[in-house]
């Protein structure tokens, strides 16, 4: 210490002491300031002032609204007969006529939709007429060269759109459009919708009770097939939210992440004793292997998976095949230093029994790596179900497709919301799951990992 | 255990056989079962691939050799693209940086705050857990494609998705090392009226500060391909310049060549600097 270099003298000591404060001052102060400095150049370079204006906060909006709400279109269009009412305006979620919502009724010629909190919506012959509380009525009349808007008197209020070919409007209840051929009126219903049975469903609609009901009864709604399997499979291959894909696609990440885990492990064990200093049959063998490791890892899983695409096509095993190669080169690293920490008395011991090279390594040295590499091992197996979900995005398979496939199309954002969800618990399964084979295979004290 | 000093050596030998002979079915079964899965598992993937392992087998090295061929053939292109794309490579590291020390920062707030013995408030310790196994379990590109809908492509999208991980994945490691941290200083702190904050910077942080920043160096490595990857599908950097490349199709492999070369080159080079310093950080040579 530069104090105690000082002597006794006491204003060098205190000369010196004063040096090393003024340099942690100087460090303290340094250090923030550069960090402050780098945070101020890259605000600049990823133009985040710009962000404000490229950012769409409408989208947010509606990302936000459709995940806990939905809306049902209620659509009259004029070259077709007949109203249709369908939940999110999908073919596979459209109510069989008579078979309507509550809130939708016929009226002689007209259909009468209550939006709730007495908004109602008429699609009358003539025309469509709105009742806004508080506002007044808005009469909308179809024509042959367009439409045309009757609204209480005064300057329009900014909630309605209207031009000569189509009125746009949305209040609080829902949203109305009209144009020369068609009326459409959107309501919004809080909820996932047909998330347990379509609507074709026998079992639609019902409440918890009486699907327990209908489960234990013996009066069978499909003949030939229990309730339950009846409801098991209306669950399973619901149209709307494909429930047995998802589980398909679940399965699959994991099985993407299972083979990859266990078959860098594989490849990577023998590989790890030429690659450890105290195992290898020679430098250059050494050196070598330490080589492919290296570029295994620094040509990384991206690269890896678009070659190997190439060979292979997109799906599953292609994901895993190239999570096998970069891992075969992490592990390759991590289990060779581990071979290379081994205590060589227990080695030694078997030696003494007279066992050949074979027989050290099983007896002397697997015992001792065993408990490092397992807890790495599985340690990764929960992180490559996360990079499976990323891979499965680029490779086509897996949650990670399904979940670009429903934000890329940009409207079922419930979907998105329950694939996060399900990957999140999928991921954190794999963590709970991970953590208690390690402690069952290790036992108690799991060996430190200076794994991600 | 069933060995007893009162049975004789034959007993224990006999004894012993049988345990071993158990542990050894035992292991054997598990590694049959071990065995069956991991083929079953390879099986169905194989099936479920557009493309078969043994029919792609023998065209592995096609797309490779096509690549080399091109990038020799075009070899006096070669520093050209590199320069060209070295803007891009460099927003890639500069998000795999920010997202890292955000990360990083944002743990360190988290993972004080979810040790016991140090923790501000000692009841919500369980909330800053699972929030931090919350942030863990996340994969980032669900973050960043939801991110890119609302604010548009580009790197930030990117960076918010991998700081968010990063905060999550390094809090856990930092309140292991804080558990580890000697309370000494802190009572000590506390013994002259120090604030929560001033016991965390003084008595904590030094302590703890060479292993948050050999995790944080380790982390930043992770991110680096996290933020090749992110750019793949959707965020800025060289990730979507490699997708645009790629599209090109053969006759132009030369940019994507060059940019398989910057990447491997960058991570490579990242991997041994930052291996170099976690040694002398946490071995203090």
């Amino acid at each position: 210490m530069a104090i105690l270099e000082a002597g006794l003298d006491l204003p060098a000591r205190k000369a010196a002491a004063d040096r090393i404060f003024a340099r942690k001052r100087l460090f303290s102060i340094g250090v923030p300031a550069l960090i402050m400095i780098y945070l101020a150049y890259v605000i600049f370079a990823f133009d985040v002032p710009g962000i404000a204006a490229r950012a769409k906060m409408e989208n947010a909006r509606i990302l936000l609204a459709d995940t806990y709400s939905y809306q049902t279109h209620v659509e009259r269009d004029n070259r077709r007969a007949g109203i249709k009412v369908a939940i999110e305006g999908e073919s596979k979620g459209t109510y069989a006529a008579g078979k309507w919502p509550d809130w939708v009724r016929q009226e002689g010629e007209a259909t009468v939709i209550d939006l709730g909190g007495d908004h109602v919506v008429r699609f009358d012959p003539d025309a469509v007429r709105y009742d806004v509380p508080g506002y007044g009525l808005l009469t909308i009349v179809q024509r042959q060269d367009g439409v045309s808007l009757e609204a209480p008197y005064g300057p329009l209020p900014d909630w309605i759109n209207a031009s000569d070919t189509r009125v746009a409007l949305a209040t609080s209840a829902g949203r109305l459009t009209v144009t020369r051929t068609r009326a459409e009126v959107f309501r919004y219903s809080v909820g996932w919708e047909l998330f347990w049975f379509t609507l074709d469903s026998p079992f639609y609609g019902k409440s918890p009770g009486e699907l327990f009901a209908m489960a234990i009864s013996s009066d069978q709604v499909r003949p030939g097939q229990s309730n339950l399997s009846a409801m098991a499979s209306d669950f399973w291959n619901n149209a709307m939210w494909r429930h047995g894909d998802v589980a398909w696609a679940m399965f699959e990440t994991v099985l993407m992440a299972f083979l990859g885990t266990m078959g860098a492990a594989i490849a990577a064990f023998p590989l790890a004793f030429l690659s450890a200093r105290r195992f290898a049959p020679g430098l250059a063998v050494r050196f070598g292997v330490r080589r492919i490791f290296d570029f295994l890892r620094g040509v990384d899983g991206l690269n890896w998976t678009i070659v190997l695409s190439r060979a292979f096509g997109p799906g599953p095993l292609t994901g895993s095949l190239a999570m096998v190669l970069t891992d075969t080169g992490t592990f390759g690293k991590l289990f060779s230093e581990a071979l290379e920490n081994v205590d060589e008395k227990q080695v030694e011991g078997v030696r003494s029994t007279g066992a050949n090279a074979l027989q050290r390594s099983r007896f002397g040295v697997v015992p001792q790596v065993a408990p490092v590499i397992l807890s790495q091992v599985l340690y990764y197996l929960e992180s490559n179900t996360r990079s499976a979900t990323v891979i499965g995005a680029i490779v086509g398979g897996g949650i990670g497709l399904l979940l670009t496939q429903a934000i890329q199309t940009q409207k079922d954002w419930e979907e998105v919301s329950y694939y996060i969800v399900l990957t999140l618990l999928m991921v954190m399964m794999m963590d709970v799951l991970s953590g208690w084979l390690r402690r069952k295979l290790i036992g108690g004290s799991s060996a430190s990992t200076s794994a991600p | 255990m069933t060995l007893t000093n009162t049975a004789g050596p034959a007993a224990i030998k006999a004894d012993y056989t049988a345990m071993v002979q158990r542990k050894r079915l035992y292991s054997g079964a598990l590694l049959i079962v071990f065995v069956a899965l991991l083929a079953a598992g390879f099986n169905l993937a194989d099936r479920r691939n557009a493309g078969g392992f043994w029919d792609g087998l023998h065209k592995i090295l096609d797309f490779p050799a096509e690549l080399l061929g091109e990038a020799i053939g075009k070899a006096p292109a070669l520093p050209g693209h590199l320069l060209y794309y070295f803007p891009a490579m460099l927003e890639t590291i500069n998000i795999a940086a920010v997202s890292t020390l955000i990360g990083a920062l944002i743990a360190i707030v988290l993972s004080l705050l979810s040790t016991r013995g140090l923790a501000r408030w000692p009841r919500l310790i369980p909330l800053f857990r699972r929030m931090m196994d919350i942030m863990r379990a996340l994969p980032e590109i669900v973050i960043a494609l939801v991110l890119i809908f609302i604010l548009g492509g580009g790197p930030i999208p990117a960076m918010i998705a991998i700081a968010f991980h990063t905060a999550g994945a390094l809090g856990k490691l930092f309140s292991e090392v804080n558990e580890n941290a000697d309370l000494k200083p802190v009572e000590g702190l506390a013994s002259v009226g120090a604030s929560w904050l001033q016991r965390m910077w003084l008595g904590v942080l030094p302590q703890v500060m060479p292993n948050y920043l050999s995790y944080a160096l380790l982390r930043f490595e992770i991110n680096v391909r996290a933020s090749a990857i992110l750019g793949f599908v959707g965020a800025g950097g060289i990730g979507a310049e490699l997708r645009v490349a790629i599209s090109w199709g053969a006759g132009r492999y030369d940019a994507a060549a060059a940019i398989f070369l910057l990447l491997f080159l960058t991570i490579v080079a990242i991997d041994q600097v930052s291996s170099h310093y976690r040694n002398r950080l946490v071995k203090g040579r």
